[in-house]
């Protein structure tokens, strides 16, 4: 029998850690995610199977215990919002470069600085960057119910695991507050058994001694080091791009939106059927790596597409470079914290594409 | 006459063998430099992880500093940590592995200054694991500049006039100030600029990683040590200058012992 139930995103979120046999949370609290260490802590979750959850005194704390748990190999995970996500990027930066796999969720709020509580997504360029210093990426998901808020635990640590690399989940305050039914996946054990190879147990006289680390002197080998990154993102391109299209088949435009701006561009394509008008909506649950392929390929059969984004616009970028001037892209945008009504993009649309 | 034809294997024999590098050290040369009290240090914590036979369940934490590659020298297995968050990755290390043995080895750059909110709040917590903190009163790495050490007056290559406590505050005396948590369970100061302040140290070692068995809090270790070169001084002049002038601010000895406060006379 199916498991539903009525979840905020960011209690799914942690519910789904611990259904997904995760090890380990470190974090700090922070608007709009301070619910992912309450549901933990209020769940106790050392006693349902064994998973460690500790409050540290701060978001570098945090990120550097997730990156000292992430190298015994285990299944660990951190949460926060943009102030404390920017804490985070030392650690990230390190995990990146000693290739260490985890989780990290991001409830976007607005900035810069402490900026707002209220939901944005603010921090595209930084997760979708890398984030903090050094030539890496992250895999990001971005997920548009709360649903996937739980369905994108189990497949962050598998494409963590998978490219052993940090991976993001990007959500935001409308997406991490919001209360929706959610399908809960079944109890999955913490693995007793995994791969040690290359992690921190205590050498044994069988094997040389496992090092994680990030730093080498010589350039050679770093540039090396790098080339070998960079590989690994090539992979990350080729294989793990993920798009949701919404009748853009026959579409004359498209939207392109991600997360909750998404949610509220389908209300806008409806609106916009129903007057006659083919519209489309297409909506990257991966933002790295950016469905450009699907994008470009779009780009040659509209007249128009318009990024919908609770930032200053920060996607378009992307989706500029996709479409190689094949089409015009424009932008309809909300910061702040303020959000669009579907009406409202739906009369961008109108104005930006002239549409009678 | 006859001695000196002796072959270099007829020398080198078990009997005449006086002292003997321990398994637990690699055999990479010490990058530090000549007289410098890292490598005196790395020895003594080896020796100690040898003799209670815990190399494989031990799990160090280099810092960054001088002593960054320490996982090149000591043969164990290692993680490397951003400056100054060394207690913060032995901290998700132990909670993962509870059952094993954890220890950072830091700079007093790295521990009391970027890193004093992970210091204190790891010893705060309590978490059962060791961490060594190399007291060298300057920052040895980035070519001496003042650390949170550096003695009133003393010079560095950022108070070339000597440090100035009016500017720059004093120095801070952090292993007084964490023993005042209860989260810690041994705190100690020493030094290794003589044989028995070496022994000494082994002693407090081997108490360190013992302590972790009993799940009772952290244990803390300083050692005082120099850095001639950051000092501009030979390694005897150095080891006397610290003698003379760091040791009466930062005094040897035993500060917490399994939880209680050491009475000093
Ligand atoms: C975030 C960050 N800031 C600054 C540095 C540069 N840095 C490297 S080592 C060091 C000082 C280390 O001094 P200490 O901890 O006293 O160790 P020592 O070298 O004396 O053994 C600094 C400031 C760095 N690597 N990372
Ligand atoms: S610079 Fe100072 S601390 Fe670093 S190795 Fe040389 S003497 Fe030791």
């Amino acid at each position: 029998m199916a498991d539903i139930k009525l979840m905020k995103g960011n209690e799914a979120f942690a519910e789904a850690a611990i259904r997904a046999g995760c090890d380990a949370y470190f974090g700090y609290p922070i608007t709009p995610q301070s619910e992912v260490l309450e549901y933990l802590t209020a769940q106790e979750p050392h006693k349902r199977t064994g998973m460690v959850v500790l409050q540290a005194e701060s978001e570098l704390a945090a990120i550097n215990m997730v990156y000292g748990a992430a190298g015994t190999g285990k299944r660990v995970m951190t949460s926060s919002s943009g102030p404390g996500i920017s804490l985070k990027q030392e650690g990230i930066s390190y995990m990146a470069g000693s290739e260490l796999p985890c989780l990290i969720l991001n409830v976007m709020r607005g900035g810069p600085g402490l900026g707002t509580i209220q939901p944005s997504q603010s921090d595209y360029f930084q997760a979708t960057r890398g984030g903090g210093h050094g030539d890496y990426y992250t895999p990001v998901l971005a997920p548009a119910s709360v649903q996937e808020m739980s369905d994108f635990v189990k497949l962050g640590f598998e494409l963590a695991f998978r490219y052993r690399n940090p991976v993001v989940i990007l959500s935001d305050g409308i997406i991490g507050q919001m209360m929706e039914k959610v399908e809960l996946f079944p109890q999955q054990p913490r693995l007793a058994e995994f791969d040690q190879s290359w992690v921190t147990t205590g050498k044994t006289p069988d094997r040389k001694r496992n090092i994680i680390t990030s730093v080498d002197l010589d350039s050679a080998r770093q540039e090396k080091h790098n080339q070998d990154l960079q590989k690994k993102y090539q992979r990350m391109r080729e294989n793990e791009v993920r798009f949701e299209s919404t009748n853009c088949d026959d579409a004359d435009y498209i939207l392109v939106a991600f997360g909750s701006a998404s949610r509220i561009c389908q209300k806008t394509v409806k609106i916009a059927r129903e007057k006659g008008i083919k519209l489309g909506l297409l909506r990257p649950v991966t933002l790295f790596p950016f469905p450009a392929e699907e994008i470009k390929r779009l780009g040659r059969q509209v007249k128009g597409m318009l990024c919908v984004e609770l930032n200053a616009g920060q996607m378009i970028e992307d989706v500029r470079l996709a479409v190689e001037n094949n089409t015009v892209v424009a932008l309809h945008n909300r910061m702040g914290g303020m959000v669009p009504t579907p009406e409202e993009v739906y009369h961008a649309i109108l104005q930006k594409f002239s549409i009678e | 006459m006859e001695k000196e034809n002796l072959r270099l294997d007829e020398i080198i024999r078990e009997e005449n063998i006086v002292f003997k590098k321990t398994p637990l050290l690699t055999d990479k040369v010490f990058s530090y430099c000549p007289g410098c009290g890292h490598g005196v240090v790395h020895r003594v914590i080896m020796e100690v992880i040898d003799e209670l036979g815990i190399q494989s369940e031990t799990i160090g934490i280099s810092p960054v500093g001088c002593s960054v590659f320490a996982y090149d020298f000591m043969n164990i297995d290692m993680q490397q940590a951003a400056h100054g968050r060394a207690p913060a990755v032995a901290t998700g290390i132990k909670r993962c592995w509870p059952d094993k043995y954890v220890f950072t080895y830091q700079g007093d750059g790295d521990l009391a200054a970027i890193g004093t909110s992970e210091t204190i709040h790891a010893c705060n917590r309590g978490e059962h694991i060791a961490i060594f903190f190399i007291n060298n009163g300057i920052y040895g790495m980035t070519g001496g500049q003042m650390a949170p050490t550096t003695l009133p007056g003393m010079k560095s290559s950022t108070t070339p006039y000597g440090r100035d406590t009016r500017l720059m505050g004093n120095p801070i005396k952090i292993t007084e100030l964490v023993a005042t948590l209860p989260g810690t369970y041994f705190v100690t100061r020493q030094s290794v600029h003589t044989a028995v302040n070496v022994r000494k140290l082994k002693k407090a070692a081997k108490m360190a990683f013992e302590n972790q068995k009993l799940k009772k809090g952290l244990s803390f270790i300083e050692v005082v040590s120099n850095c001639n070169s950051g000092w501009k001084m030979s390694p005897i002049q150095a080891n006397r200058w610290m003698e003379e002038n760091m040791l009466p601010f930062y005094p040897i000895g035993d500060i917490k012992i399994n939880g209680n406060f050491v009475k000093r006379n």
